[in-house]
């Protein structure tokens, strides 16, 4: 897994459009232009979708399942694919980005499962149609699917997912009492962001809505039974709504009176608005900024523009929109490296990527990830994890330090192996571990530590048994350290 | 020397304390704290609370006939009295406990606290809550700026956060207010063991103590290692806390247990953040079923904080404990159609403690939405508007329970003559 210095682009590359770099992945991308390597990643369609079919296969990392493997119904299950696709994807960019969505669209699973049970809970979020009986597919395949897709047909498919039905009380809007959970937050969190918005918009939007319900289809007795989208006409509620915003090209703020039969049309005009309203591309933009550039940074009035103009002369394209974003100066600027702070999961699966998964599982990784403050499918609400500074309380950096410990001594026949050649010297450890696990500069009195602590316990003897514990020892503290959080 | 693999998955990771030499400093001042403290304890309650379900005006006959589903009956509210407006008002019936804390004379209810233009936006209300500051919610808590306040060296362990996220209440510039969601589990674990764990554990403090003051994102990461390895050893003292009492096994029920325990032992914290949530109830309030979403959130709040309180009363901490709850806004006051509430504005606070004067602070509103000049609603009689702003609550406790400058600390003057809870 040797990464020379000239392999630092593509590895910045791969941590903020992916989850860090596999050796092959960096023998792939090292091998393109950086201007290819973006191409790649993000026409990732022209790559075999193939992830899902190594899972329990003899080199990649591992799943405690007991009984069948069943993602579509348990959320356990569902959760642990999610990190084996993190690591072991071919389309890094594709779970980037779903992750991205679910944190922009964040749906919770307790509240579907505490509302239709836990079965139902787990489909609703995570079922493949090809894996289910009523081919059901859940938010998050939905968001997946859509990955890069157009971000008003991912709002849409958002409106009418079941999920988010259940998430934000759709399903229970009615015209005699509207519900205003969605109809406010498609405002204030899908769109536009706070502000733009105003009080009577979200009675409105609410009224906008009605009808957008859930309805019971299939036989119970194949298990294709299931809930999905129903416009009902006659939940829907007629009179015109105005905003404060326009809806239509010519200016006009007004949906019309409609017949019930036609009300759905309601529904898509706010949708339209709302992706081309200028603060949406503005508002997508930031959390673009924020989520793959520069958290240490405000978001680049300039870049904002050039993202937002790219967004609206496409008609919402994400694929080019990601594609400006990863190609854009400021994304490469020196300025630009390691300024985020990696999210839990970003910090686990380039864990695993830099210090081994053979005989690993991810499973193990879930309460130690729900420690740092971050549990997929169970975002705390629906403006998704804080993120930031917010990763960094002491407990969860005592999570981050103590998963390292559990990684490495999970790994460390695997470590000894890899590290016997350059275990030598202690200098000649330290320089191969800093060379597999890249971070953040390290002071001089960071290493200073290291190579005190490489010395603590005694003379350098390069026994098997030093090496092993020295190596793990030693990857433990790099990948707990400070440096080793940011991205 | 060969370690199969068998071996050491058997035997885990390494879990294990050893004495840290933390500066001396920071064991003499929690210490010195440790013998005056006085304990602030926040309560967050997240998604907004329903406070007409929680006190009830059970003889306004508007509640009634704008909640006819979630309201709850006048025959099985819990009764405290009567307000200064002369409107009799009582407890959800799952507050059992609250009850006995408001006739000890504990607990006070603070009504129709707010702000002006008060939003319904859970994460903006949060941060006005959380900042004390409706013009500009995006800078440090206000519990955070009281403990930047205080004299340096400052303990991290001064604050305690109970979740595993610093909230925005505690964000301080210079104190990195720990998160310990669970003492026991606050430990350093190692992939070695014996002297090599040893060692990793002292270089794992020592790199830490090299915060790099050029770089403050990155110094905010090595704060919060740092605070860390600062404190698990005393962290550790609470998790060996045996309880008075049994706490309820909820998250709310054992965060306060840790509070207690980080109270008995004396480790110089002052302030605590407690959460429970699931209030926001926009559909299947079931306020009055006993498996139902309101109720169960009720016997949550009363279950914890009865064990809490009695659990003080018996360590001989009461005494020099306040709790204060907030939450973010207060709901509708017409139930939607999905037996529900959405957002509304003003809401309840409570306040609980040794010291307090219980009783109920402020007025009810009145629920009468056909009189479009009912001074205590607002949005066409949707929601109910503030009487008290929130921050003449948090004025009262800055002054007269921190010892600090409510002035300073808020930016302006909101002490309101009369609310004396404490």
């Amino acid at each position: 897994m040797a990464k020379g210095a000239s392999s630092r682009q593509i590895e910045h590359l791969l941590r903020r459009a992916g989850f860090g770099a596999r050796a092959d992945e960096l023998d792939l991308y090292g091998a393109m232009s950086l201007s290819q390597a973006v191409d790649t990643l993000v026409n990732y369609d022209e790559v075999a979708d193939s992830v899902d079919g190594f899972i329990g296969q003899p080199g990649y990392v591992g799943m405690t399942i007991s009984g069948a493997f069943s993602p579509q119904s348990n959320i356990n299950h569902s959760r642990q694919r999610w990190l084996f696709r993190m690591v072991h994807t071919d389309r890094p960019l594709q779970e980037k980005m779903t992750l991205f969505w679910h944190n922009h669209f964040a749906t919770g699973y307790t509240k579907v499962a505490g509302a239709l049970g836990t079965t139902e809970g787990a489909r609703y979020m995570a079922a493949k149609p090809s894996e289910d009986p009523g081919k059901v597919r859940g938010q998050i395949e939905m968001l997946r699917d859509n990955a890069l897709g157009n971000f008003r047909d991912i709002l849409l498919n958002v409106a009418m997912d079941t999920a988010m039905l259940v998430w934000l009380d759709g399903r229970t809007n009615t015209k005699a009492q509207p519900q205003e959970n969605f109809g406010r937050e498609i405002m204030e969190l899908f769109t536009m962001g706070v502000g733009h918005y105003t009080e009577p918009d979200v009675y409105a939007a609410a009224r906008v809505f009605t009808g957008w319900n859930l309805t019971r289809v299939g036989s119970a007795a194949d298990g294709s039974q299931h809930y999905e989208f129903v416009y009902n006409a006659n939940q829907h509620e007629t009179t015109a709504k105005t905003f404060s915003f326009p809806i239509y090209s010519d200016g006009s703020k007004t949906i019309p009176a409609r017949s019930a039969a036609g009300g759905m049309q309601d529904g898509i005009d706010l949708i339209n608005a709302l992706a081309g309203n200028p603060n949406t591309g503005r508002y997508l933009a930031g959390k673009l900024w924020r989520f793959f550039v520069s958290e240490f940074a405000d978001p680049d009035p300039g870049w904002v523009d050039r993202i937002a103009s790219v967004y609206f002369s496409t008609s919402y394209d994400m694929k080019a929109v990601m594609r400006e974003v990863l190609l854009s100066p400021q994304f490469w600027d020196h300025a630009s490296t390691f300024a985020r702070y990696s999210w839990p999961a970003e910090f686990v699966v380039r864990a695993l990527k830099d210090i081994g998964w053979r005989g690993f599982s991810v499973n193990d990784a879930l309460t130690p990830m729900s420690n740092m403050g971050m549990v997929l499918y169970e975002p705390p609400d629906v403006s998704g994890w804080d993120a930031g500074r917010t990763w960094f309380s002491t407990g969860a950096m005592l999570s981050r330090m103590n998963f390292a410990a559990q990684l490495t001594n999970n790994q460390k026949v695997n470590l000894l192996s890899a590290a016997r050649p350059s275990g030598k010297t202690p200098d000649a450890l330290l320089a191969y571990v800093l060379d597999e696990l890249a971070t953040a500069p390290l002071d001089a009195s960071v290493t200073t530590e290291l190579n005190n602590y490489l010395r603590a316990t005694g003379a350098w003897t390069g026994t098997d048994a030093q090496i092993q514990a020295k190596t793990a020892g030693l990857m433990h503290l790099v990948a707990g350290s400070p440096e080793y959080q940011l991205v | 020397m060969k370690i199969s693999r068998r071996q050491f998955v058997k035997g885990g990771v390494a879990a294990f304390t050893v004495t840290f030499a933390a500066p001396e400093f920071l064991s003499d001042l929690a210490r010195a704290q440790g013998a005056h403290v006085r304990n602030l304890v926040v309560l967050y309650l997240s998604g907004g609370n329903d406070a007409l379900s929680l006190l009830v005006p059970y003889n306004d006959p508007f509640y009634y006939s704008r909640r006819p589903t979630i309201g709850v009956p006048a025959g099985s509210v819990l009764q405290i009295g009567s307000d200064s407006s002369k409107v009799a008002l009582g407890l959800h019936p799952r507050l059992t406990g609250l009850k006995q804390i408001f006739d000890a004379g504990r607990l006070a209810f603070v009504q129709r606290t707010g702000y002006p233009n008060q939003t319904r936006s859970h994460f903006l209300g949060t941060d006005i809550w959380s900042t004390a500051n409706p013009d500009n919610s995006t800078g440090l808590g206000w519990v955070g700026r009281y403990l930047d306040s205080l004299p340096s060296p400052v303990d991290p362990l001064v604050g305690w956060n109970t979740t595993s996220s610093l909230p925005h209440v505690l964000q301080a510039s210079r104190v990195p207010v720990p998160a310990i969601a669970s003492p026991a589990g606050y430990a350093f674990s190692s992939p070695n063991s014996g002297a090599e764990a040893t060692a990793e554990r002292n270089a794992a403090a020592r790199i830490s103590s090299h915060v790099p003051a050029d770089q403050p994102e990155l110094a905010f990461v090595y704060g919060s290692a740092q605070a860390a390895m600062a404190t698990l050893d005393r962290v550790a003292t609470v998790a060996q806390y045996a309880p008075s009492v049994a706490y309820p096994n909820t998250g709310f029920g054992q965060a306060l247990r840790a509070v207690a325990g980080a109270m008995n032992k004396s480790i110089g914290t002052k302030v605590f953040y407690v959460t429970t949530g699931g209030f926001d109830t926009h559909s299947a309030q079931s306020v009055n079923q006993a498996n139902g979403t309101y109720y169960g959130l009720m016997g949550t709040l009363n279950d914890g904080l009865i064990a809490f309180y009695n659990d003080l009363g018996n360590q001989g901490l009461l005494q020099d404990t306040l709790l204060v709850t907030f939450s973010e806004f207060g709901r509708r006051i017409s139930e939607n159609g999905s037996q529900g509430t959405d957002h509304g504005a003003a809401s309840v606070m409570m306040v609980m403690g040794g010291r307090v004067n219980g009783g109920l602070y402020g007025t009810a509103p009145n629920l009468n939405n056909n009189d479009t000049k009912n001074p205590t609603l607002e949005n066409a009689g949707g929601d109910v508007t503030f009487e008290t702003d929130f921050r003449a609550v948090y004025a009262q406790i800055i002054d007269n329970w921190l010892g600090a400058n409510s002035q300073a600390l808020l930016g302006g003057s909101f002490r309101k003559p009369g609310l004396n809870f404490i």
